[in-house]
């Protein structure tokens, strides 16, 4: 346990310097936006002397490497500043938008990983078939998906055409009241409240931005679970396990499948990574008050704090979740140690 | 460029495997082989000169002025006349559509070919030399992919101004660590390979050997991953216009005609919306089959 201990800690030692590049990035990027703070700060009717005072009450008037020095300052404190157009502090925002975007999130990949990883080995155990060709051209089309185009194509059939779904307008229906706030994800508030009116109508505007987020990840998950089922299944071991008469299924579950997941979950990083980006856009497209939707707002409106704090909290969030896949690697296949690293 | 490979490799260096020689009979005969096997790759390159042609000659083809706008037939759905209907400002969608192909394909092109001239410049520079250079190298690199990176790319427009030109530098920048790693793993394999040591034992130099020998290597790998990313880039640079960056109305762009028909299609005006979009589809999808059709040929190994 111990070495398992010392064994994160080095991981996370070795997360360090991305997460110092990441911060310099972020702040390089916003001071880069076009406009004025300070202006800003100040107001519309502000003069240019009261300008030049929120200035340097904003520290805006320093060298950059002091500016940086002071916003790694207040950001070890946890203050991402204020949000120009909001006037609020971007960390509450961002901490009550964030839950909406990983429910979706989340949500969205559980459904995509429960068909892929299916798909992916039943092509792989039949190649050549139709269901390998099916397999292969669904991947290629799902990757081509823009999400936008996915998420208006489905409003379009869904909700015009058929009216299975409701209006794409954010979370819930104005007609229910939000669930209690416990975790923020308001499939799991609901359960919690035991309100399974209030669960249901959650989980119909769910529905079709995940739909939407799925299809759009179906594709690397099953071409990779696909790939690594065909190298496992053709190694020294498998054919060995058949020449010693195991059962077709304990091969294929027990053996050939443990053996694949590995790439499987690097995999699973990466689409992780690319579906945080597509989050922006379905957000937009179904009005749903994540953080994506946050900062598209925030980028239009020159909000340099509230980008900042969208950017910086997408990329540690990205590198949190490297870091739980590293360490799944060790649970998953025993061989991998940290310390071969 | 691999005549040099036939020099039998140094006992330590890895064994250069066989690459399939370029402008043989024999390579021809593989093509034509691998194709046969694979009818969808002959699609591919077929949709490939269909977006050509319309990127080419779509502009003085197409029935109407793109941009004109005709209020009396604004929101016609699809007729002889308006193969794809018009829009709310009564411009035709499939002139729209048509003429947008040249500037999304021109920003994809573009972007691609940034990332692969910087991407391989940096990775040959660290993989065969590696030291310090290499190391700085993978640092910036792992910084850039801790990010999102269609997030990284709207900061990226957002700070440096909302043009064209930068929508092409922020996709080049979010592609450049794939070249770089890349050709730095390509490169790094072959340094001390027996036909290097030779070159430069022939009395060329560093940079001679590494640009004429070595690097021509890394491209079979490279034009995959060229055509996969023409895909990627056209997806990335719609986004950001989808979103409200870069491409500006009332140019013609799939993003934006997307966008801008999103907002009809609650009330059953789908053509605004339906038709770029399917075009931006077909535009990725031909990408992406041709970048598997590419491997398929490069190297069957790999085949998925």
């Amino acid at each position: 346990m111990n070495r398992r201990l010392r064994a994160v800690l080095s991981r996370l030692a070795q997360a360090l310097p991305v997460i110092l590049g990441v911060v310099l990035v972020s702040f390089l990027l916003t001071r880069a936006l076009p406009g004025d703070p300070a202006a800003y700060f100040a107001g519309d009717a502000a003069d240019a002397a009261s300008i030049e005072e929120t200035r340097v009450k904003l520290g805006l008037d320093r060298s950059m490497p002091e500016q940086f020095g002071l916003y790694v300052l207040q950001l070890a404190q946890g203050d991402l500043g204020q949000s120009l157009t909001t006037g609020q502090p971007v960390v509450e925002e961002l901490a009550r938008r964030l839950p909406a975007s990983l429910e979706l999130t989340l949500v969205a990949l559980l459904v995509s990983c429960g068909i892929a990883v299916p798909l992916g080995v039943l092509a792989a155990t039949r190649p050549g078939s139709w269901i390998d060709h099916a397999c292969r051209l669904l991947v290629t089309a799902g990757v081509s998906l823009p999400t936008f185009f996915t998420g208006v194509a489905l409003i379009y059939v869904f909700y015009y055409l058929t009216g299975w779904a409701p209006s794409p307008l954010g979370r819930l229906d104005f007609i229910y009241l939000e669930p209690p706030s416990v975790t923020g994800f308001f499939l799991i508030d609901a359960a919690l409240a035991g309100d399974a009116e209030t669960w249901f109508a959650a989980l119909r505007q769910l529905i079709l931005p995940a739909a939407t987020l799925a299809l759009f990840t179906l594709a690397p998950i099953a071409r990779m679970t696909r790939a690594a089922m065909l190298s496992a299944l053709s190694s020294d071991y498998i054919r060995t396990a058949r020449a010693a008469g195991l059962t077709s299924r304990k091969i294929l579950f027990g053996y050939a499948f443990r053996n694949a997941l590995l790439p499987v979950v690097t995999t699973l990083g990466m689409v992780f990574s690319f579906t945080l980006g597509a989050n922006v856009l379905v957000e937009k497209v179904f009005a749903w008050p994540g953080i994506g939707s946050y900062a598209v707002e925030a980028l239009v409106a020159s909000d340099y704090a509230a980008v900042q704090g969208f950017v910086l909290c997408m990329a540690l969030l990205f590198v949190a979740l490297n870091l739980v896949i590293d360490l799944a690697y060790s649970m998953i296949d025993p061989r991998i140690g940290f310390d071969s690293k | 460029m691999n005549t040099m490979t036939e020099i039998p490799p140094a006992k330590t260096a890895l064994a250069e495997p066989q690459a399939p020689p370029v402008r043989s009979k024999g390579a021809l005969d593989h093509v034509i082989y691998v194709l046969r096997d694979n009818p969808v790759t002959l699609l591919a390159f077929a949709m490939f000169a269909v977006l050509m042609a319309a990127a080419v000659l779509g502009p003085s083809l197409v029935p109407y002025d793109p941009l004109a706008t005709n209020a009396s037939e604004a929101l016609q759905p699809p007729s002889a006349a308006h193969w794809f209907g018009t829009d709310n400002l009564g411009r035709d969608v499939f002139s729209r559509a048509v003429v947008a192909t040249r500037l999304d394909l021109l920003i994809s092109v573009a972007a691609v070919a940034l990332s692969f001239v910087i991407g391989s410049a940096l990775g040959a520079a660290a993989g065969y030399w590696g030291g310090w250079l290499d190391i700085a190298l993978s640092r910036v690199l792992d910084t850039i992919m801790a990010f999102p990176l269609f997030v990284l790319a709207m900061g990226i427009v957002a700070a440096l101004g909302n043009t064209i030109e930068n929508i092409v530098y922020a996709t080049a920048i979010i592609n450049v660590p794939f070249y770089a790693r890349l050709v730095r793993a390509e490169v790094n394999i072959r340094r001390e390979a027996g036909f290097a040591l030779a070159a430069k034992l022939a009395g060329n130099t560093d940079l001679r050997v590494l640009a004429l020998h070595i690097f021509p290597n890394a491209l079979p790998p490279m034009m995959v991953q060229v055509s996969l990313n023409l895909g990627w880039a056209i997806l990335n640079a719609a986004g950001l216009s989808f979103i409200g960056l870069g491409v500006r109305p009332p140019t013609a762009e799939w993003g934006i005609m997307v966008a801008e028909g999103a907002n009809f299609i609650v009330s059953g005006e789908w053509w605004l919306a339906i038709f770029p979009g399917l075009c931006l589809m077909f535009a990725v999808f031909t990408f992406n089959l041709l970048g598997d059709g590419l491997r398929d040929m490069v190297d069957p190994r790999r085949r998925t």
